[in-house]
C-alpha cells in the first residue's frame, strides 16, 4: 500500500544502528595521547615548532638530517650532471601544495566533453576582458577565427536523428502531445468545459494521418542555481557587460527569442556576441561617438510581441525535463485534471493519496429572529424610588465620565470605587487600628513580649493556666456588652456551654476565682482540669477585642468539623447480584450502574463540549458528608463479596508462601496484574475479614457445612495445627458490625485513621478550644494507653498464628479505597456509643491473632508510630510498655500497634468513661 | 449520488504476513497505528518508544526519556505529538519531529497502563495501576491533572477516548464510560478483570476483553450484551482486542501465539492464524484498511490481505 509520498524516498543500504543514549560517552583523549597522522595514516612525530614541526628529522623524512633528499652526484664522461633547475614545487610535498593553493594536476574533461556552462563562464570573462582591453573589440578577430566546436553531446544527438530546434525525447503522436498540452495548461478563472478541447482535437484529427509522429517540443531545462547571496528573490545586480554594451537592447531580444538563442548555444556558436555592437551604447547614454544609428531611442515595442492570451504561453509543460515526482506517477493525467481548476500544486508538493478524514463541524446555534446583539438594562420600576434610582444612576454616570477625564480609575482608591458603585460600607470600623483602644495599643508591646513567653509556656503547659488565667481576667474585666452571645465554643454540649458562660460572666465582674467556681464540682479531678484549661484558652482566644473584629465576619452556617468526611454518595453496589447476572448473561440493567458524574469545567472546555452541569461546582461523583470514623462508609462492597469467600479464606489461612513475604511492594496498591494467577481472590483485607466473618456466621447458622468451625478455613495445602483452635468461635455479623462501628477509637488498620488520631492527640495537647467533642477525644489517649498495654501484654506471649496473614497486612495498608455505605444509622465515634466490652475483647483477640507480619519498611514505620504514642502515655505505664514492645519487637509480631485497637479497657478507664457519659449528649 | 452505494464486498481479513520487523528494543509491549495508519509506534521494554514506517520496516525516530518500560503510546490527530506512558509512573508528551520531551506528567502512584489523546490532543488521559484515570492538560503548564477519576476499585488496564466519552476498563471487572456531554458515568460489570476495551467505529458498541478468555460486545446505551466471543486464551496477561476497519469483525490477541477474528454479527470464529510460539502481546488494526499489526516478543508483524503482496515487495 505504497502511498506515492512514500515512494518518493529511496533508502540505500542498511541503516546505521541508532545511538542509544544509555551507552557511556567516549572519554576525550588526553592531549598527550593525541596523535597526528598524515594522509596515509602514518603517525607523525612532533619535533617542536622551531625545529621542523612535524616533518623533520630522520624518522619522518626522506631520510636525511636536513629533511630533503640531496641531489645525487652523477659524474660520468658521457653524462655530465645536467644543470637542474628547481621549481619551488619540487621541494613541496602534497600537503604543501594543497596549503599553497597549487592546483593538483589531475584528469580533466576536454573541451569536447565539457559542458556548455563552463563555456558560458569563459565567454563572459572574455567579454569583460574585451571591455578592459586597450583597444575595444580586439578580440573580435579571435572570435572570428576560432574554430567552431561542436560538443560531443550534440554530435551524438545529431547522429541519432536530432535536428536543431527540436526537443529531445521519443517522437510522439499528435494526440498525446495534445493531451500533454492540456495537462500543462494554466487556467485562470473558471474551468472550461472539457468537451470543447475534445471537440477541437477531434477536428484536428480529421485531417491528420494516423501514423505521423512528431518530435517533442524543445524546452528549456530549469536552471537550479542555488541562491547564495542575500539579495531578494529574482534580483540580479546590474550587469556591466550589458549596461555598457547596449544591454537593454540585448535584453529585449533575449526575452522573445529565448528559444533560438538556446539552440544556438547548444550548437556552441556564440551568435549573441557576433552580432553585438561594441562600445558604449544604450539608451541611457544617448548616442555614442562610435555609433551611427540614432534609432530606437524610446525603445518602443509593438504590442504584437506580447501575448494577448493568458496561458498557452508555451505549448508543452515548461517543467518538462525536471523530474518532479508527480510527473511520472501513473494516474498523473487524470489527477492533474482534477486539480487543474484549483491552480497548480506547489512545486515539491504532491496531492495525498488519502485525504484526511473531515472533522465534524457543528453549526453554531441559530439565533432567534428577534435577537438583538445589544444588552438592554432591565427597566426600572416606575415608582418614585425607581425614578430616584435611575436619576441617581444617570448623575453618577455623568460624574463618572467627568471623573474619568480627570483621573482614571487606577488613581482611585477602594473607597472611591465603592462609592461609585454605591456599595454599602462594611460593617464595623474601617481600620484595624480603630479597633484598638489606647490600652490595647499599649498591650501590643506586652503581647510581643508575651509571645516569647508563650513559646516557653507551650512547652510547659502547667504554667500556662495560671498565667493566662490572669490575662483572661484582664482582658474581660472592662467589657460590659454581652459578646458572649455571638460566640459559643461549646454549643454542642449545653451544660458545658452554660458553665463557660458562667465563667465568662464572672470574669467580667473581675473575680479572680471565676474559673474554680464555675466548674462542676461533681466532675472528676481530671475532667475538671481539662475543662479549666479549655475555658481559659477559649476565653483568651475569643476575648472581646476579637469580638469587635468579629463584627466584620458572619458566622458560617455549617461548622466544618473534622469529624466528617466527604464520601461518594453513589457507589456500585451489589456485586453479588451482578455476578449472578453475568453468569446468566443477563447484561443490561442488572449489570449497569449509572451515576451523575460531573466533569471538570476545564475538561469540558478542552473537549469542546458544553458543561452538562454549568451551575454545579462538584467535580466527579456527587459526594455526601459522612462521619469520618464510621467504617460503614467503606463497608459496602465486602458485604456482597460472598462469591470470593472460599478463595479468600483459603488464602487467608494458607498464605505462607515465602515469595509473597519476600516480594517488596512495588506500588502502593496491589493489582491483579502483579499476581496474575490469583486475580479473583485478591480482595481488600477488610473485606476479607468481613467475608470471613460473615461466612462463619452463616455457616454456623445454617449448619450446612458439616464442621462449622473448620471446613471453611481448611486450606488446600497445609494448615498450621493451631489455627483451628484459634478460629474456633466466630461471632455473628451483628457483632462485627458493632465492633466496626466503634473501630474508630480502636484506631484500626488504615494509616489515615491512625494519623488522624495522632493529629488529634496533638490537638488535644495544644488547643482544645473549639471542638465540642474534644472531651471525648481527650479521653481517647488514656483509653488507648490501656488498650495498648493490654495488647502488648498479649503479644509478649508468642502468638501462634502470626504467620497466617502477612499478605493481609500489606493489603490492609495499601488496598484500594472502599466505597461507603448506608447514609443513616451509622454508628460513629462522635455519637459516643460504647459497645459491650466483652465483644470488643473477643474481636480484638481475634484480630491480634491475625496480626500480620510486616516487611521491614512497615515495621520501621510502625515503630516510629509507636514512639509517638509513647509520648502520650503516662510515665508510669511507659516502663511496662517499653518492656513489652521490646520483647514484642524481638518476636516477629511487631505489627501489634496497628491494632492498638486490640484489647480490653481497664476497669479504671471504664469507670471514667461511665462517669463522663452524661456529659455527652 | 443518486445511485445507491454498491454492496460492499466482503471484507477480507488480514492473514498474509507482509513483513516482520525486529524492533531491537526488548519486548514490544504495545504496537499502535497512528491516526491515518501510515506509521506505527512500538513501546519497548528497554525504555524506548519508536516510530516506524511498518510498510518499509524502517525506524523513523526513537524516543528515549522514559525511566522504565514503556507500556502504551498514542499519536495525536495531526501527527505532531506523541504521548506515552510506562512503568516509571510518568506520562510523557513528545514532539514527533525533534524527538524531545515536551511535557512529563507525574502524579500516578503506580505504573501507567494506558494512555490516549483526546480528539484534539488537548488532553492526555492516562489510566494506571493505582486505579485512577487522570486527565492531563497539554495546553497549559500546570503540573497537576485537570481531573482524576478514581472510581475504579482496581487498576485501570485500558482506556479509549472518543469525541465526548472516556471508556475505561478496570481490573475490578467493570467497564466505565464517562460521558462528558451527558454528565454521567455508566459502569458495566463484566464479571472478570477487563484487559482491554474498545469503541466500535460507529460509536454504538463497546468491546471488552477479560481474563476469562471472553470478548464481550456491549451496547453502549443500554449495557446489554450483544455478543460473546470465545475460543482464544487470555487468563494471565493484558492483551488487546480490536474492531476491524469496517466493524465487520472483532479480533483479539491470545496467549497461545495466535490472533483470532470473529464475525461480529454471527459470533463465529472467522479466522485464527498463528504468529509464533509466544504470547501475542499487542495488536493494532489499521483505521481504514485491512491491515493488522501484531507484536510478539521483540518483533512486530504486519499482516495484510492476500492480494496485498505486490505492492509491498521492495
Amino acid at each position: 500500500m505504497a502511498a506515492p509520498t512514500d515512494l518518493d524516498y529511496v533508502s540505500f543500504g542498511t541503516p546505521l544502528e541508532l545511538l542509544s543514549e544509555d551507552e557511556p560517552l567516549k572519554r576525550p583523549v588526553p592531549l598527550q595521547e593525541q596523535t597526528v597522522k598524515d594522509e596515509r595514516g602514518r603517525i607523525q612525530r612532533f619535533h617542536g615548532a622551531f625545529t621542523g614541526g612535524f616533518s623533520a628529522g630522520y624518522f619522518n623524512t626522506v631520510g636525511s638530517k636536513e629533511g630533503w633528499a640531496p641531489s645525487q652526484f652523477i659524474s660520468s664522461r658521457q653524462q655530465k650532471a645536467e644543470k637542474q633547475v628547481f621549481q619551488p614545487e619540487d621541494f613541496m610535498d602534497e600537503e604543501d601544495l594543497a596549503e599553497h593553493g597549487i592546483a593538483p594536476r589531475e584528469i580533466m574533461t576536454t573541451d569536447d566533453f565539457a559542458s556548455l556552462t563552463k563555456d558560458q563562464i569563459r565567454s563572459k570573462a572574455q567579454a569583460l576582458s574585451v571591455l578592459a582591453a586597450p583597444i575595444p573589440g580586439a578580440t573580435v578577430l579571435e572570435d572570428l577565427i576560432a574554430a567552431s566546436r561542436i560538443s560531443i553531446g550534440v554530435k551524438l544527438l545529431r547522429k541519432m536523428g536530432w535536428k536543431e530546434g527540436q526537443g529531445i525525447g521519443p517522437r510522439v503522436k499528435r494526440k498525446l502531445q495534445r493531451q500533454r498540452n492540456g495537462a500543462g495548461l494554466r487556467l485562470y478563472g473558471c474551468a472550461l468545459p472539457p468537451e470543447d478541447s475534445d471537440k477541437s482535437e477531434e477536428e484536428d484529427d480529421a485531417y491528420i494521418p494516423e501514423n505521423v509522429t512528431f518530435a517533442p517540443k524543445d524546452v528549456i531545462p530549469i536552471d537550479f542555481t542555488p541562491k547564495d547571496n542575500l539579495h531578494g528573490l529574482g534580483y540580479s545586480g546590474i550587469d556591466p557587460g550589458k549596461a555598457i554594451i547596449g544591454g537593454v537592447l540585448e535584453e529585449h531580444i533575449h526575452l522573445f527569442s529565448v528559444e533560438s538563442e538556446r539552440t544556438s548555444n547548444l550548437l556552441g556558436s556564440e551568435g549573441g556576441y557576433s552580432t553585438r555592437k561594441i562600445g558604449v551604447s544604450g539608451q541611457a547614454f544617448g548616442v555614442g561617438v562610435l555609433e551611427e544609428e540614432d534609432d530606437d531611442i524610446y525603445g518602443t515595442e509593438s504590442l504584437s510581441r506580447y501575448d494577448t492570451v493568458i496561458g498557452e504561453e508555451e505549448p508543452g509543460d515548461s517543467m518538462y525535463g525536471w523530474s518532479a515526482p508527480y510527473e511520472y506517477s501513473k494516474k498523473n493525467a487524470e489527477f492533474i485534471k482534477d486539480i487543474a481548476y484549483a491552480g497548480r500544486i506547489l512545486e515539491g508538493f504532491t496531492k495525498p493519496a488519502k485525504s484526511l478524514s473531515i472533522k465534524k463541524i457543528y453549526l453554531p446555534p441559530e439565533l432567534p429572529r428577534d435577537y438583538k446583539p445589544v444588552h438592554c438594562h432591565p427597566i426600572l420600576p416606575t415608582s418614585d424610588t425607581g425614578y430616584q434610582k435611575s436619576s441617581d444612576l444617570m448623575t453618577s454616570c455623568r460624574q463618572m465620565e467627568q471623573a474619568a477625564v480627570q483621573n482614571s480609575r487606577h488613581q482611585m482608591n477602594a473607597v472611591l470605587r465603592r462609592n461609585l458603585i454605591e456599595e454599602p460600607t462594611l460593617p464595623g470600623p474601617s481600620s484595624v487600628f480603630d479597633l484598638l483602644s489606647n490600652e490595647a495599643k499599649n498591650r501590643i508591646k506586652e503581647v510581643k513580649q508575651a509571645a516569647e513567653q508563650k513559646q516557653l509556656s507551650q512547652s510547659l503547659p502547667s504554667c500556662i493556666q495560671t498565667v493566662s488565667n490572669n490575662e483572661a481576667l484582664r482582658a474581660w474585666q472592662n467589657i460590659c456588652g454581652d459578646e458572649i452571645g455571638t460566640f459559643k465554643p461549646f454549643e454542642k454540649i449545653p451544660e458545658k456551654q452554660a458553665r463557660y458562660e458562667k465563667y465568662i460572666s464572672k470574669l467580667k465582674q473581675g473575680r479572680s476565682d471565676a474559673l474554680e467556681t464555675s466548674l462542676d464540682s461533681q466532675m472528676t479531678e481530671w475532667e475538671r482540669g481539662r475543662e479549666r484549661e479549655e475555658f481559659v484558652r477559649a476565653a483568651m482566644l475569643y476575648k472581646p477585642s476579637n469580638s469587635t473584629l468579629a463584627s466584620r465576619f458572619t458566622q458560617g452556617k455549617h461548622e466544618d468539623d473534622s469529624e466528617n468526611v466527604y464520601v461518594v454518595r453513589d457507589h456500585e453496589d451489589d456485586l453479588n447480584d451482578k455476578d449472578e447476572a453475568v453468569k446468566m448473561k443477563m447484561f443490561g440493567q442488572l449489570t449497569r450502574d449509572t451515576f451523575e458524574w460531573h466533569p471538570d469545567k476545564l475538561l469540558c472546555k478542552r473537549f469542546n463540549i458544553p458543561d452538562p452541569y454549568p451551575s454545579s461546582s462538584i467535580v466527579g461523583l456527587t459526594k455526601v458528608k459522612k462521619d469520618k470514623y464510621s467504617v460503614f462508609n467503606f463497608l459496602n462492597v465486602m458485604e456482597n463479596a460472598k462469591p470470593h469467600l472460599k478463595q479468600s479464606q483459603s488464602e487467608l489461612s494458607t498464605d505462607q508462601k515465602p515469595d509473597k513475604a519476600s516480594t517488596p511492594l512495588k506500588s502502593n496498591r496491589r493489582s491483579r496484574w502483579d499476581v496474575p494467577g490469583k486475580e479473583n481472590d485478591k480482595k481488600d483485607s477488610l473485606s476479607e475479614f468481613i467475608t470471613l466473618a460473615r461466612s462463619q456466621s452463616l455457616s454456623e447458622r445454617q449448619g450446612s457445612q458439616p464442621d462449622s468451625s473448620e471446613p471453611a478455613i481448611v486450606p488446600k495445602e497445609q494448615t498450621p495445627p493451631t489455627l483451628d483452635d484459634l478460629e474456633e468461635k466466630r461471632p455473628s455479623m451483628d457483632l462485627f458490625k458493632a465492633i466496626f462501628a466503634n473501630s474508630s477509637d480502636d484506631e484500626s488498620s488504615s494509616e489515615g485513621d491512625s494519623n488522624d488520631e495522632d493529629n488529634q492527640q496533638g490537638q488535644n495537647k495544644s488547643s482544645l478550644i473549639k471542638d465540642p467533642t474534644s472531651l471525648i477525644e481527650c479521653q481517647e489517649p488514656c483509653e488507648n494507653k490501656t488498650k495498648e498495654t493490654f495488647s502488648n501484654k498479649e503479644e509478649c506471649q508468642p502468638t501462634k498464628s502470626s504467620d497466617t496473614s502477612e499478605n493481609l497486612a500489606t493489603e490492609e495498608q495499601f488496598g484500594p479505597r472502599l466505597p461507603p455505605v448506608i447514609p443513616d444509622g451509622t454508628v460513629s465515634l462522635s455519637s459516643g456509643s460504647v459497645f459491650p466490652e466483652t465483644i470488643k475483647r473477643k474481636y480484638k483477640e481475634k484480630q491480634n491473632k491475625h496480626k500480620p507480619k510486616m516487611d521491614h519498611k512497615q515495621k520501621r514505620y510502625k515503630k516510629k508510630k509507636k514512639h509517638k504514642k509513647h509520648k502520650h502515655k503516662s510515665k508510669s505505664k511507659k516502663k511496662i510498655i517499653e518492656g513489652c514492645t521490646s520483647s514484642s519487637d524481638s518476636t516477629e509480631n511487631s505489627g501489634s500497634d496497628t491494632g492498638a485497637s486490640s484489647s480490653v479497657l481497664s476497669t479504671e478507664v471504664l469507670l471514667k468513661r461511665i462517669k463522663s457519659l452524661p456529659t455527652k449528649t | 449520488m443518486a445511485f445507491p452505494q454498491p454492496k460492499p464486498e466482503k471484507a477480507e481479513m488480514p492473514s498474509k504476513l507482509l513483513r516482520t520487523v525486529d524492533c531491537k528494543q526488548g519486548a514490544v509491549r504495545a504496537v499502535r497505528f497512528n491516526v491515518d495508519g501510515n506509521y506505527c509506534l512500538t513501546c519497548g521494554s528497554d525504555k524506548s518508544l519508536k516510530l516506524w514506517n511498518p510498510y518499509r520496516g524502517i525506524v523513523l525516530k526513537s524516543y528515549t526519556g522514559h525511566g522504565y518500560e514503556v507500556l502504551d503510546a498514542d499519536g495525536s490527530f495531526d501527527n505532531s505529538q506523541l504521548c506515552s506512558c510506562g512503568s516509571d509512573k510518568a506520562v510523557i508528551l513528545w514532539d514527533v519531529a525533534s524527538g524531545q520531551v515536551i511535557r512529563k506528567f507525574r502524579g500516578h502512584a503506580g505504573k501507567v497502563n494506558c494512555v490516549r489523546f483526546n480528539e484534539e490532543a488537548s488532553v492526555i488521559i492516562s489510566g494506571s495501576i493505582d486505579s485512577s484515570v487522570r486527565c492531563w492538560d497539554t495546553r497549559s503548564r500546570r503540573p497537576e491533572p485537570i481531573q482524576i477519576m478514581d472510581e475504579a476499585k482496581d487498576g485501570v488496564s485500558s482506556l479509549q477516548v472518543s469525541e465526548q466519552e472516556i471508556l475505561t476498563g478496570s481490573v475490578d471487572g467493570r467497564v466505565r464510560r464517562y460521558d462528558l456531554r451527558v454528565g454521567q458515568l455508566f459502569s458495566d460489570f463484566t464479571g472478570s478483570p477487563v484487559t482491554s476495551v474498545s469503541f466500535s467505529k460507529d460509536g454504538q458498541c463497546m468491546l471488552s476483553s477479560s481474563l476469562d478468555s471472553t470478548l464481550r460486545l456491549i451496547d453502549k446505551d443500554t449495557g446489554e450484551l450483544l455478543g460473546e466471543y470465545t475460543g482464544h486464551k487470555n487468563s494471565k496477561y493484558k492483551l488487546d482486542c480490536c474492531f476491524s476497519d469496517k466493524d465487520t469483525h472483532v479480533g483479539s490477541c491470545s496467549e497461545d501465539g495466535k490472533v483470532y477474528f470473529w464475525d461480529l454479527v454471527e459470533g463465529s470464529l472467522a479466522l485464527a492464524f498463528s504468529i509464533g510460539s509466544g504470547v501475542v502481546q499487542s495488536l493494532s488494526f489499521h483505521p481504514r484498511e485491512s491491515k493488522l499489526l501484531t507484536a510478539m516478543e521483540g518483533n512486530v508483524q504486519l499482516w495484510g490481505k492476500q492480494s496485498d503482496e505486490e505492492e509491498m515487495v521492495d
